[in-house]
């Protein structure tokens, strides 16, 4: 990095909108929602004001710069060790009071700080005015910059305080502590300045020892201190912080009337202690039942496209006398697979809008303090509800959102839940297996798989928190945000990179498991073979139709689908069609041909609901377990939870076979 | 008394907070220390509780809300 780069860092409380000023300032797609948590890594970008170069680092939001949870120490270790210049502190005005005690720690390192103020609407709307002279010199006279971070309103302000203030001197403390404090603050800063010449936050470092803070006495040890920090001062140190925070709200805000807030009203349905449950499970309901139908009706125009490209590409090819296994490989292999694939992108698109404005809402965070009973009884605090939800998107992010947990122990727990959730790439298998056996309650089906996923992981956290002994239960502390009129484009953003994830899977992974998929049923040893009885393929999977056929699955060609689809859940669906030559598996000619491939084999609605929970259950894609190993930092649990799930899977989808049989 | 004994819609001071150390600092980080004023806005019946302090809403376990300790205070 060149030196003439200033160094800002975005700090703040959760959800105060740091993320979707760091979008606005640098062009970046990072996602926001309205729950706190959502950016659990830092994230580094570049802005440039009148031809000086910034790199910005949006960071987690956290409430105070101890260290309780993961994100608080990334965020705390990056304000401090890296060579920051500026401090830019997002604040949400309308819970200005709340705001400032991180502004307080943050003015105590003695680094150039900027305030910038978001969320200046709603603090208009709730008939709220802040005084902009009198705040500034309050917080010793740091520039103090109103923006909206949505509407891109005080960017350019920003960015010039930014400029102009990283070089300014920082004025003196801002909030002076009792006399007998600040007379151990000043002795203990004269240790500092004997044992660590070189270090620059005294004041900051004298503080946190008389708070005791852990992290601070284990990278200072400061020899003679034990006798000034003879207890830990913090509690006194927080008092006095909000004391003189009560102060300054008493000088700069002002309440004008008191209209009621419209957010409580909203509570006191979503958060009704008897409807709360049924209100939110009621919302999911809606949100597949419109992935379903909608999806369904933007369908058509896919496949007619679909359709056409697969005429074009035959009577192209052919037109240009290209070789026959050219013909197939493009065909048979990648339009079909891939091609196949595209045809649901309506419903991946109709989930993620749906989640999105759920996520954008507000309504997130309530849903922890909704589903907390539920979780409280596998020991489980409503906050590991978050992740799950997320799961129906994808499991990779929801693995991740599991950081927000500030135990171990839940996380892993909470980690091994996730992918019961069934995420978005197990749609296409559903929609498709449900429309081909059940075509008069394809979406109840359906909709049965998600509640049996969500059924399973609530079983698997009952029996985990009886062997681990889950202690968690009634601990949740969520913040509650206002709603809010879910934005436009935060949605378009969410929802464009949803549906630029999913393509760029149809266009790489998808792509070469096509390919292989392809490569493995048209040759063998000894080449291009005729008879895909011959083919690599029907080696592998003949192998494995003993092991699959008391599930139902006794075929070499589901074997093969199966194990292509750990490299994404869709690629089931596309090696089924590579698998049978179907070329548009989602349109009603495709499906009909599906069947009849199927049938041949004695394959039935119970067969494919055995499939769709094996589906379901199994071992989760690649990119999950990496995520898994990368979070957990454990192979040995990686692995536990790829066997865990693979018996489990195994088990469930016997079990219903054979009693499915025995029923129909 | 504790928040879970509070009643819905009245408004409350804290008089102490009795929980693991821990949760303690990060109450007060959040603002909810001893004298601070909260109201209580919504309540379950398994103890989860809906409280709001300094502007903000918070959500809570049973756990935690019975560790706060309250007194009975005025809207004002």
């Amino acid at each position: 990095m060149s030196d003439d780069r200033i160094q800002v860092a975005f700090v703040g409380n959760p959800n105060c909108g740091k993320t979707t000023l760091f979008n606005a300032l640098t062009g970046a797609n990072l996602k926001v929602a309205n729950w706190p948590g959502v950016t659990v890594e830092k994230k580094t970008g570049v802005a440039n004001y009148k031809g000086q170069k910034m790199n910005l680092v949006d960071l987690p939001g956290i409430y105070s710069l101890t260290s309780y949870s993961i994100e608080e120490t990334v965020s705390r270790n990056c304000v401090m060790e890296d060579d920051i210049d500026v401090i830019v502190n997002v604040v949400d005005a309308s819970s200005l009071e709340r705001n400032l005690y991180l502004t307080m720690q943050l003015l105590e390192l003695g680094k150039p700080v900027i305030l910038a103020l978001n969320m200046m609407d709603i603090v208009k709307e709730r008939g709220m005015e802040i005084d902009m002279h009198r705040l500034p010199e309050v917080l010793g006279e740091i520039p103090v910059v109103p923006v909206s971070a949505r509407q891109r309103r005080g960017l350019n302000v920003l960015l010039h305080a930014v400029k102009h203030h990283y070089e300014e001197e920082v004025h003196g403390p801002v909030v002076r502590y009792s006399a007998q404090l600040e007379e151990k603050i000043s002795q203990l800063e004269e240790l500092t300045a004997n044992q660590y010449p070189d270090l620059n936050f005294r004041r900051w470092t004298a503080i946190k020892y008389l708070e005791r803070d852990p992290q601070t006495m284990h990278q200072y040890p400061l020899e003679g201190a034990e006798k000034i920090a003879d207890r830990s001062y913090e509690k006194e140190i927080i008092n006095q912080k909000y004391d003189y925070i009560e102060e300054v709200i008493e000088e700069t805000l002002f309440y004008r009337g008191n209209k009621e807030d419209k957010t409580d009203k909203v509570d006191r349905i979503l958060t009704h202690p008897v409807w709360g449950v049924p209100v939110f499970l009621g919302i999911m309901a809606l949100v597949f039942f419109f992935t379903f139908t909608i999806g369904d009706a933007l369908k058509g125009v896919f496949e007619v496209g679909l359709d056409r490209l697969l005429s074009f590409m035959s009577v192209f090819l052919t037109d240009l006398h290209a070789s026959d296994w050219v013909i197939s490989l493009v065909v048979d292999g990648i339009i079909s697979g891939v091609g196949g694939i595209l045809t649901f992108l309506p419903n991946i698109f109709i989930l993620f809008l749906a989640l999105g404005i759920l996520e954008d809402s507000g309504y997130m965070a309530r849903v922890a303090y909704v589903m907390d009973g539920i979780m409280g009884k596998v020991g489980l605090s409503g906050k590991a509800f978050l992740p799950m939800v997320l799961g129906f998107g994808c499991t990779v992010p929801a693995v991740m959102a599991s950081r927000t947990l500030e135990s171990e122990k839940d996380r892993r727990r909470t980690i091994l839940l996730t992918p019961f959730m069934s995420c978005s790439a197990r749609l296409p298998i559903y929609v498709l297996f449900s429309s081909i056996f059940f075509p008069h309650a394809a979406m109840f089906v359906a909709f049965s798989l998600y509640v049996i996923g969500m059924g399973m992981a609530i079983l698997i956290a009952k029996i985990s928190s009886k062997i681990s002994r889950g202690e968690n239960d009634g601990t949740l502390l969520i913040e509650l945000p206002e709603y809010k009129m879910p934005n436009a484009r935060t949605i378009a953003i969410y929802v464009w990179e949803k549906v630029k994830d999913y393509l760029t899977k149809a266009g790489t992974t998808i792509f070469v498991a096509s390919i292989i998929i392809w490569f493995i049923l048209n040759f063998n040893a000894g080449g291009m073979v005729t008879d895909v009885k011959e083919s690599f393929g029907a080696m592998l999977g003949h192998w494995l139709e003993p092991i699959l056929a008391p599930a139902g699955l006794g075929m070499w060609q589901i074997a093969v689908a199966l194990i292509s689809g750990l490299s994404a859940k869709e690629v089931v669906v596309s090696s089924f069609s590579v698998l049978f030559g179907v070329n548009n598996v989602n349109s009603a000619v495709g499906m009909s041909s599906m069947a009849a491939a199927l049938e041949q084999f004695g394959f039935g609605p119970v067969n494919a609901y055995a499939l769709m929970i094996f589906c379901l259950l199994y071992t989760p894609c690649m990119a999950t377990i990496g995520t898994v190993k990368k979070e957990s930092n454990s192979t040995k649990f990686t692995v536990f939870v790829i066997c865990f799930q693979l018996l489990l899977a195994y088990v469930a989808s016997v079990l219903v076979y054979q009693v499915g049989s025995l029923l129909f | 008394m504790t928040l879970l004994e509070g009643q819905k819609g009245n408004f409350y001071r804290v008089v102490q907070v009795r929980e693991r150390e821990s949760v303690q600092r990060r109450l007060e980080a959040l603002g909810i220390l001893e004298g601070t004023k909260l109201e209580i806005l919504n309540h379950k019946k398994n103890g989860s509780t809906i409280i709001k302090v300094r502007g903000t809403r918070w959500a809570m376990g049973r756990k935690i809300a019975g560790g706060i300790e309250v007194e009975e205070c005025s809207d004002e």
